[in-house]
């Protein structure tokens, strides 16, 4: 297929594909951080992540128009106003979530997962009320738009790095949180031993609650991003989930390295087949591969030992 | 037979406003003596529906709630005020409309279940609904062994025809042949990547669209197709600069259409310069909502109906929308196309004189009506509408500019020799 093609164009091309490649992976990381962080440290599978998501979004949605109502002049910078509160309300959401209904629920963790898909549909439902059935259009600040021409041929798509440097950003923060500060020390230790880490004094409601609302946070941060690629309507969400528990799954559940690393590696195989195969047939392959090596190591890629 | 849409101005002669006067009287007229007037119940209604001396039960049967409410949303705005406005006329046969509502949830057995509850339990006497093709091959079978009259408001992929059925959307033919024609000869395009959202009707479409690319002897140098949803387009984007085509023929549909459209822009791909063209059939005003005007700037649409149209029944329908639905809503080709359903039965009854089902099917074709937004339509034979076709270009803020129109209608043609 591409004998009718010069040198150069082949070359662009290839550096246009390795940074779709690298756009993806950065999508996947950040939508899945949040999910593996609660699925991870606490085994509560969140299946209204997406709706999380979502409401990220539509905050972003509601500041672009305060912003283009009231402060028409500071409209370049309204993105990063946005992510802030998308953060604040779904932290605080998660927060009020985790205390109404999850914390009841941790001794069973199959009806986690039956709750927070009905609280998925309220929410959805919750969305369709207020903003409507029909998709809502973001703006976005001009110097969002748009590609960087690195060369004449290759061009590279802002929101792209955007999203590319905010994963950094954001992986980073959630490392040195889980590794260097105190509270991710908790965290451990009430992952590896609940009832030990009770005993010497940690607090494990709370090292409970502040996960589960990290966690949401980080999904309405990534919510906010993916405005600038994305659709923003009620059942959005839905669209994210699928991809998104792939990679978590994939990754190993208890390890935010492994999410990083299946984020990786199927970023990189669906779209360099997607550039070779048909859309359709790429996800198909992605997905046998996947299923295919969690029947092989059905643990996922990294897996923490973790005294039960 | 015509219908004429209320609030039409005509200027009013002074013999008009005594006739007028006349007819004010006629209610009271009525009153008194209904059934010498208005033909009995018993003659119009020989098969049971839902019909009395001063009412007439019809349905609505679309998706509120789940992922189709999206769209689904307009398509019930539209039959609403259709029913509003023939009702303030005086209703159908002297009946006044009444609809029961029900809620498909983007669920194609929810709807089949709702279908049946509606023209069993309720009996009434025609439904409008659906809008996905799923939706209404799902019903399909319950309309024919209960024998309903389903109005079917959406563009889709033909290859069918149901005497329970009147499709008032345009089939793929329709919508897709001209639109080609116009790019090749305005734009002289001379290749073609076709784009689509994996399943029956891009799929159906294309296959249509790639016949006649061969037939003018063009090139399709791509095609490809996405599952419902895929949100990141950034590979296919790349293999599109690649190509190089004249035209993206893009049939991507639901929250996918948002993702695609910013990436396109994202990558540099100006849709303004047309290097490449992007044609679509599948984002109307509805969409664009969601997509956002500055990204869609600059696309053509190929569709019978934009709301910028310009002649007097769109700028009545369209006032009267707004003012019956606010005045930021848009609306889109299938929303205009719902609109219709409730006009073409009303219609049919008055030409058939009866309610009954089997003399409205016989009544249809050929059925026309003047006053439609669009312009002119009328049932064809085969329970299509024959239509215009246009093409529209997208503008900043989110509406088309009509920038071509066909000069005939379009003859439907659900089963096209020589496209399959």
């Amino acid at each position: 297929m591409f004998a009718d093609y010069s040198m150069a164009e082949l070359t662009s091309i290839f550096a246009m594909q390795a940074f779709a490649g690298l756009i993806l992976f950065s999508v996947f990381v950040l939508m899945a951080l949040g999910l593996a962080i609660i699925f991870g440290q606490m085994g509560v599978i969140n299946m209204a992540h997406g709706e999380f998501m979502i409401l990220g979004a539509y905050i972003t949605y509601l500041t672009s128009h305060i912003f283009s109502e009231y402060a028409q002049n500071l409209f370049d910078i309204y993105f990063f106003v946005a992510m802030i509160l998308a953060f604040i309300v779904t932290f605080a959401l998660g927060a009020l979530v985790e205390w109404g209904l999850i914390r009841h629920l941790y001794k069973r963790p199959l009806d986690t997962l039956l709750a927070t898909w009905g609280l998925s549909l309220i929410l959805q439902q919750i969305y369709r009320s207020v903003f409507g059935a029909r998709e809502v259009g973001v703006t976005l600040p001009d110097w969002l738009m748009g590609s960087v021409a690195l060369s004449e041929s290759i061009e590279i798509p802002i929101n792209g790095l955007f999203v590319m440097g905010l994963t950094l950003i954001i992986a980073v923060g959630v490392a040195l949180m889980m590794y260097r500060s105190r509270w991710g020390c908790q965290v451990r230790a009430v992952v590896q031993n609940r009832t030990m880490a009770g005993a010497v004094g940690i607090n494990t409601e709370k090292v409970d609650r502040m996960t589960f609302a990290l966690g949401c946070g980080i999904a309405g941060i990534a919510g906010s991003a993916f405005t600038m690629i994305g659709s923003t309507g009620p059942t959005s969400g839905q669209l994210y989930i699928v991809d998104t528990f792939l990679v978590v799954v994939f990754g190993g559940a208890s390890s935010l390295l492994g999410t990083i690393a299946s984020a990786f590696t199927i970023s990189q195989a669906q779209s360099t087949m997607e550039f070779f195969l048909s859309g359709s047939m790429a996800k198909v392959l992605t997905l046998l591969v996947v299923v295919g090596i969690l029947m092989l190591r059905p643990q996922g890629l990294f897996a923490l030992k973790i005294r039960r | 037979m015509l219908t004429k849409f209320p609030g039409s101005k005509k200027p009013h002669s002074s013999l008009r406003r005594r006739i007028l006067q006349g007819m004010l009287a006629l209610p009271a007229a009525m009153l008194l003596s209904h059934s010498a007037l208005a033909a009995s119940t018993a003659e119009v209604n020989t098969t049971g529906l839902a019909v009395t001396d001063s009412t007439v039960k019809v349905g609505i049967l679309h998706s509120v709630t789940g992922t189709m409410a999206i769209s689904e949303t307009g398509s019930v705005q539209a039959e609403k005020l259709a029913i509003d406005q023939i009702n303030a006329m005086g209703g159908v046969l002297g009946r006044k409309i009444e609809f029961i509502q029900e809620d498909g949830a983007s669920d194609w057995p929810t709807f089949a279940e709702k279908s049946k509850k509606l023209l069993v339990n309720d009996k009434v006497a025609a439904v409008f609904g659906c809008w996905t093709s799923a939706s209404r091959k799902a019903v399909l079978p319950v309309f024919e062994q209960y024998n309903g009259m389903l109005y079917y408001p959406t563009f889709y992929e033909g290859l069918e025809e149901s005497p329970n059925v009147i499709y008032t959307g345009q089939e793929a033919t329709q919508q897709i042949l001209a639109g080609i024609d116009w790019v090749v000869k305005e734009k002289g395009a001379k290749s073609f990547y076709l784009l689509g959202s994996d399943y029956i009707w891009p799929r159906t479409s294309n296959k249509i669209a790639r016949k006649h690319i061969e037939k003018l002897g063009l090139k399709v140098v791509g095609e490809e197709y996405y599952p419902l949803g895929h949100t990141q387009f950034n590979s296919v984007i790349n293999k599109i600069k690649l190509k190089k085509p004249d035209v993206i023929y893009a049939i991507v549909v639901g929250g996918s259409n948002v993702a695609f459209y910013k990436q396109l822009k994202a990558a540099g791909i100006d849709m303004t310069k047309e290097k490449p063209l992007v044609l679509t059939i599948s984002v109307t005003e509805d969409e664009i909502l969601g997509i956002g005007g500055e990204n869609m700037v600059g696309a053509y649409a190929s569709m019978k109906y934009f709301q910028s149209l310009d002649n007097d029944n769109n700028k009545k329908f369209v006032e009267a929308f707004k003012a019956k639905w606010g005045k930021d809503i848009v609306i889109g080709d299938v929303t205009q196309a719902a609109y219709l359903g409730p006009w073409l039965w009303k219609a049919a009854v008055e030409k058939a004189g009866s309610f009954d089902i089997d003399k409205i099917k016989a009544a249809s074709p050929g059925i026309e009506l003047t006053t439609a937004p669009e312009g002119y339509v009328k049932i064809h034979p085969n329970h299509h509408l024959w239509s215009k076709t246009r093409i529209g270009h997208a503008q900043l803020d989110g509406q088309y500019k009509v920038v071509y129109e066909t000069k005939e209608l379009m003859e439907p043609d659900p089963f096209p020799e020589g496209y399959q």
